[in-house]
């Protein structure tokens, strides 16, 4: 008996088969739209079909209202999408994310995986993109040499700057060989070296007339540059593979040449400013230094210089003063002294006792103290004169035993 | 000093006046940094000064690159 398996079965089986293929997960799918139905929900149903078979699409509201265009029958269209299987009916769709018309849709894709691409190589890096010098003495610029962009760049060039130097690179910018002209003239100043800094530079237009700026010799051209590129093509919503790669993106070539040429007018102000403030801090430092100066030659110490010596006299004098009077002192001391030792001395002089009628017995000047001194005659000494005496007697008023002989 | 680009000359200018301003140097440091300062302000006054309006544009004649005198239509 051989096994049987359902419908149910096999329509399952038939999308988990298809959902696991690696290719029929995320494709491009370019065809004709034909039975194309804008459902009311939203939702787009239409058949893609080329020359010898048809395939049902289906794209739902959320990313039909995407589209920039509208689609309709026999338009040719670009689609991005995968293959699913409706189980209930067994048929396959394609499930559509993202369509494009075809034309434009196959440069956009072109562009997508250029990017990509460079972005694997590290061409837009930033850590390799190079300062834009500040006061370039020398500008170049790629551009056509007739038009707008050109009379925008120069006239924004010369308004900020009068005496500005700039050498223009005429190219094409649009059609077949621009973008061999747009590398060669950037690999052209790099080997003249007679520029500091390059702008390339177009107007605005539609994708394929940007197309230039957007294949891969310019992308090349503008990474190996050593000269930094500032990249100023079409209007400030394009975005260009130039604008990528460039060391800057302008959103406008007038713009480009605002970040380029400095305005000559800023700074020459700036530089009269640095120059006052240079003379401002210098100033400012000299009258510093003044004050302090003037606060030392303002001291005492020269202003009044022989204050100190002033100050040692008048010390000098009061010690003199001090000295005199002090010497006074003990001069008058001891002339109290003296004289009262003089009148006490006085007053035990023996003259003062000879007034009183006393007289100095003396035996050859010998002064008797005692009549047993007494061996003969005698002197007596009054306050007059001096008296020979003879004793005629003598009496002793100690010890009445004791003789005294002459 | 004559080498100096204008951008480098004003950058080190820059630094001589922020060094000045703030005023921890010696009079003496001063006095020389002050005089650097105004040696570079002249060097940048007379690179402004050198400039000459150019602007040309560059034909390629049998290979060689020649340069002409512009005018913007």
């Amino acid at each position: 008996m051989t096994k049987t398996i359902t419908v149910s079965q096999v329509n399952k089986y038939l999308k988990d088969l298809i959902a696991n293929d690696y290719i029929l997960s995320n494709f491009w799918l370019c065809g004709e739209i034909s039975n194309f139905k804008n459902h009311s929900s939203g939702h787009l149903y239409f058949t893609l079909k080329d020359d010898s078979s048809t395939i049902k699409c289906v794209m739902f509201k959320t990313q039909a209202q995407m589209i920039k265009f509208v689609p309709k029958d026999g338009l040719k269209v670009l689609i991005n999408g995968y293959i699913s299987v409706f189980e209930r009916d067994g048929v396959y769709q394609v499930y559509v994310q993202e369509m494009l018309p075809d034309g434009v849709g196959q440069l956009y894709l072109a562009y997508e995986q250029l990017k990509e691409k460079l972005t694997k190589k590290g061409y837009f890096d930033e850590e390799i993109k190079k300062a834009i010098p500040k006061f370039p003495k020398s500008i170049g610029v790629i551009t056509s040499p007739t038009g707008a962009v050109i009379r925008d760049i120069l006239n924004v060039s010369t308004r900020r700057n009068p005496n500005v130097n700039i050498k223009i690179m005429p190219v094409a910018v649009q059609g077949q060989g621009a973008c061999y002209e747009i590398a060669n003239a950037i690999r052209k100043f790099n080997q003249l070296k007679n520029v500091e800094v390059i702008i390339v530079a177009r107007g605005g237009g539609s994708i394929e007339d940007l197309w230039p700026f957007n294949e891969e010799v310019v992308a090349d051209a503008i990474f190996e540059s050593v000269i930094p590129i500032v990249s100023a093509v079409g209007h400030e919503t394009d975005f260009t593979i130039c604008d990528f790669v460039a060391d800057l993106r302008a959103p406008t070539p007038s713009a480009a040449a605002e970040i380029v040429v400095p305005d000559i007018a800023d700074v020459d102000w700036r530089l009269r400013n640095y120059i006052n403030r240079l003379k401002n801090a210098l100033t400012s430092k000299v009258e510093q230094e003044k004050q302090i100066l003037n606060k030392y030659i303002n001291s005492w110490v020269f202003k009044r210089p022989y204050d100190k010596v002033y100050e040692l006299n008048m010390n000098l004098d009061k010690l003199s003063k001090n000295l005199s009077k002090s010497m006074s002192i003990y001069i008058n001391d001891r002339k109290q002294k003296a004289s009262f030792a003089i009148s006490k001395l006085d007053s035990l002089s023996p003259l003062k006792t000879l007034l009183r009628g006393y007289c100095i017995a003396q035996d050859n000047d010998k002064t008797i103290t005692s009549v047993k001194q007494i061996a003969g005659d005698f002197n007596l000494k009054l306050i007059d004169g001096d008296v020979l005496v003879s004793p005629k007697n003598i009496e002793y008023k100690g010890d009445k035993d004791e003789k005294i002989n002459i | 000093m004559k080498k100096l680009t204008y951008e480098e000359s004003v950058e080190k200018l820059e630094n001589i006046v922020d060094q000045l301003e703030e005023g921890n140097i010696s009079l003496d440091e001063s006095l020389k940094l002050f005089e650097q300062g105004i040696e570079l302000s002249t060097h940048c006054n007379k690179l402004l000064q050198e400039v000459e309006k150019k602007i040309t544009i560059l034909i390629n004649q049998d290979g060689e690159i020649k340069e002409e005198g512009f005018e913007a239509e």
